[in-house]
């Protein structure tokens, strides 16, 4: 009976799934499908990656976009040194107490700070870029439908040239990947934007990639000691099942049902 | 000693504490000797799963609490040093924030195993009714606490589902001001589904407790749904249905485990990872999935007011389920066309589960107005199918299909003296 029923139910969802690419083809945008290191149940963020992403944020993306959710200490679980981290967070200006007479001060940045931020606020960020507000990149890539692959495919492959008869209004930008097509935010990458110091040649599918590795590691900092934990876990919870099933099998063996 | 329970425990201590405070013989007597009929099938592993559920709930929700701002400036804030700063914050979160999936799943399983196997029908009416009260809670509970994220989804569903009330007639204005506790979903609101979110799962506890009384009075449905005849029928809860429940637990951890480490973010939107923000609308607003069915019909009736009270009263509709079902034959196993009807009503609400998924255009809109009639049909068409419905022969009793066949027909097992002699009650 139960079995009857799951099937039924089964099919029912086969046949329900048969209809949802129909109803949705007309707009979806195909993101192409990269591989990651950090993808499935054992993968880990590329350090090297990571790090030369950090580069990639820190020397374009940050210009003028925040990332309030990230401190500089964070840097740490990407393979940073303490002195790195040091370093990169004294090269940043932050704002600091007020002095005796009350008046706003500023002080190199500490490990314990929070990303600084581009702009003082939403409406500064928004008059220096045309009306449009750039979005924290924090938790970016867990907040695009596509994540990964998303983010990849909008700075690494996206901006290309409209398709015929299509105009892009002043002050936009064309890009494939974007849902709508135009996008505020001009092209970030380009081959040079940055120069690796491990001598990764930078062109703008390499600083994609790697700007993307470290958006995972800003939006998933706990990836990897989650995933890690949830293999012993689950391997325990198998095991478990295993030695359970075998007690009630013998508590049960008398029992005619 | 007068006015002391008489204990049965030997151990001096236990004998003293449970003279005075029965508890331990209630223990015993409710979770170690009660009798169970022994056919049961994984799909009674269920309610002890809820109750587990709700345990791991409330446990990861007051640790989240601690950690939690509940306001509109801090909230998201707050949820993002959970998720990075606070020692296993990230497992507190994702665990609570699963849970409610898991929650969802079991307790679906848990109603469809009631209604698939008549569990709702005398005796057991209040049982069934105290069921239906508890999800009704735990809907109430999982919607406020979806909204304390307070991202884009959060804050827009709270918009939608809130202003639903403002259907109702005279009242509904001053409903709607009175849940958003301003002239829109806002700081107060976020307070007040906090504060909710905080007290509903312990009126669910409560709650739980009556639905458990009420099953300890009847007793247990089984899969065949005739009532237990003899003590040939039954086997004491413990160690039998205590180490069948186990197994249910170890696969529910599984699952629940793989979903937290693996695909933690499976049954969210990603426009929740998004702060609020009261000037965008998101490009559609979805509710979690295991509302999208209600969600379908309510989009699927034209008239507002029409459709709230459809989405209200179709699960409303079953508080009377116990007398709408005419027949006499609880599980559907002897029920050809009832049996029929229940995988129907599966398939028709995974279908307006889809339906609610979906940009309410083209197709979905004629299949949401023809699977919410279907989705009534079933419970208008129970007082007659009851009626002309022709059930297959049902077994004298539990052991009875089990047990060899002796010479006399009966069953080859030692019989209780007055228990072969009893006639059938029921059906």
């Amino acid at each position: 009976m139960m079995r009857h029923s799951l099937i039924f139910a089964a099919s029912a969802l086969a046949v329900a799934a048969a209809w949802v690419p129909t109803a949705r083809a007309e707009e979806e945008i195909v993101l192409p499908q990269q591989t990651w290191s950090f993808d499935g149940v054992t993968g880990t963020i590329n350090r090297a990656a990571a790090q030369r992403g950090f580069q990639v944020y820190n020397e374009v993306c940050s210009a003028c976009h925040s990332m309030k959710y990230m401190d500089y200490r964070n840097l740490a679980a990407i393979g940073l040194s303490a002195t790195q981290i040091k370093a990169i967070a004294a090269s940043k200006t932050v704002p600091g107490e007020p002095d005796d007479n009350g008046q706003p001060t500023t002080r190199p940045g500490l490990p314990s700070d929070h990303f600084v931020n581009p702009f003082p606020n939403d409406k500064a960020a928004r008059a220096a870029n045309n009306g449009a507000l750039p979005p924290d990149q924090s938790m970016l890539l867990n907040a695009r439908e596509g994540g990964a692959n998303y983010i990849f495919a909008l700075v690494g492959k996206g901006y290309v040239d409209p398709p015929k008869g299509v105009t892009v209004p002043d002050g936009l930008y064309y890009n494939k990947y974007f849902p709508g097509h135009n996008i505020h935010m001009p092209p970030p990458l380009a081959d040079g934007s940055v120069t690796y110091a491990d001598g990764t040649k930078a062109t703008v599918e390499q600083e994609a990639r790697d700007v993307t590795t470290f958006l995972y590691f800003a939006s998933n900092p706990e990836s990897e000691e989650r995933k890690h934990l949830g293999v012993r876990v689950v391997g325990f919870l198998a095991l478990l099942t295993g030695v359970t099933y075998g007690v009630k099998k013998k508590i049960w063996a008398d029992i005619h049902h | 000693m007068a006015g002391l329970h008489k204990s049965e425990f030997k151990n001096p201590v236990l004998n003293w504490v449970d003279s005075r405070l029965p508890l331990l013989t209630l223990m015993s007597k409710e979770y170690g000797q009660f009798p169970t009929p022994k056919n049961f099938n994984y799909f009674w592993n269920f309610g002890a799963l809820a109750t587990i559920n709700l345990l791991v709930m409330i446990a990861t929700g007051i640790f989240l609490a601690m950690n939690y701002n509940p306001s509109a400036a801090g909230a998201f804030d707050s949820i993002q040093r959970i998720m990075r700063d606070v020692n296993y914050g990230w497992l507190l979160r994702l665990v609570h924030m699963n849970g409610a999936s898991m929650f969802f799943i079991i307790i679906y399983i848990h109603i469809f195993r009631g209604m698939y196997y008549g569990s709702y029908k005398a005796p057991r009416e209040l049982l069934w009714m105290t069921g239906v009260a508890l999800f009704l809670l735990l809907m109430a509970t999982a919607f406020m606490g979806y909204v304390l994220p307070w991202g884009q989804m959060s804050y827009w569903g709270a918009t939608v589902i809130t202003n639903l009330f403002s259907a109702f007639p005279v009242v509904g204005n001053w409903i709607v001001t009175l849940l958003w506790g301003g002239f829109s979903v806002d700081n107060p609101t976020l307070n007040r589904f906090f504060a909710l979110h905080y007290l509903l799962p312990f009126v669910i506890t409560g709650v739980v407790f009556l639905h458990v009384v009420a099953l300890h009075i009847t007793g247990s449905n089984n899969p065949l749904g005739i009532d237990v005849k003899s003590s040939q029928d039954t086997v004491p809860f413990h160690p039998y249905y205590t180490a069948k429940d186990s197994v249910g637990m170890c696969v529910y951890f599984l699952i629940f485990a793989a979903l937290v480490f693996f695909r933690p973010y499976i049954f969210s939107e990603v426009d929740n990872n998004i702060p609020a923000n009261p000037l965008q609308t998101p490009n559609a607003i979805v509710p979690e999935w295991y509302f999208l069915p209600y969600y379908a019909i309510l989009r699927s009736v034209p008239d507002k007011l029409l459709g709230v009270l459809c989405m209200f009263g179709s699960i409303l509709v079953w508080f009377v389920l116990p007398w709408l079902d005419t027949s006499k034959v609880r599980s559907a196993r002897f029920r050809p066309i009832y049996r029929g009807m229940m995988i129907l009503l599966v398939v028709d609400m995974v279908v307006l589960g889809l339906v609610g998924h979906h940009h309410p255009e083209g197709i979905w809109i004629p299949l949401g107005r023809v699977f919410t009639l279907l989705y009534f049909a079933h419970f208008a068409a129970l007082p007659f199918v009851g009626l002309f419905e022709k059930p297959l022969p049902l077994p004298d009793s539990i052991s009875q299909p089990v047990l060899p066949r002796g010479p006399g027909g009966g069953g080859g097992g030692p019989m209780p003296a007055g228990a072969a002699a009893k006639p059938m009650e029921k059906a």
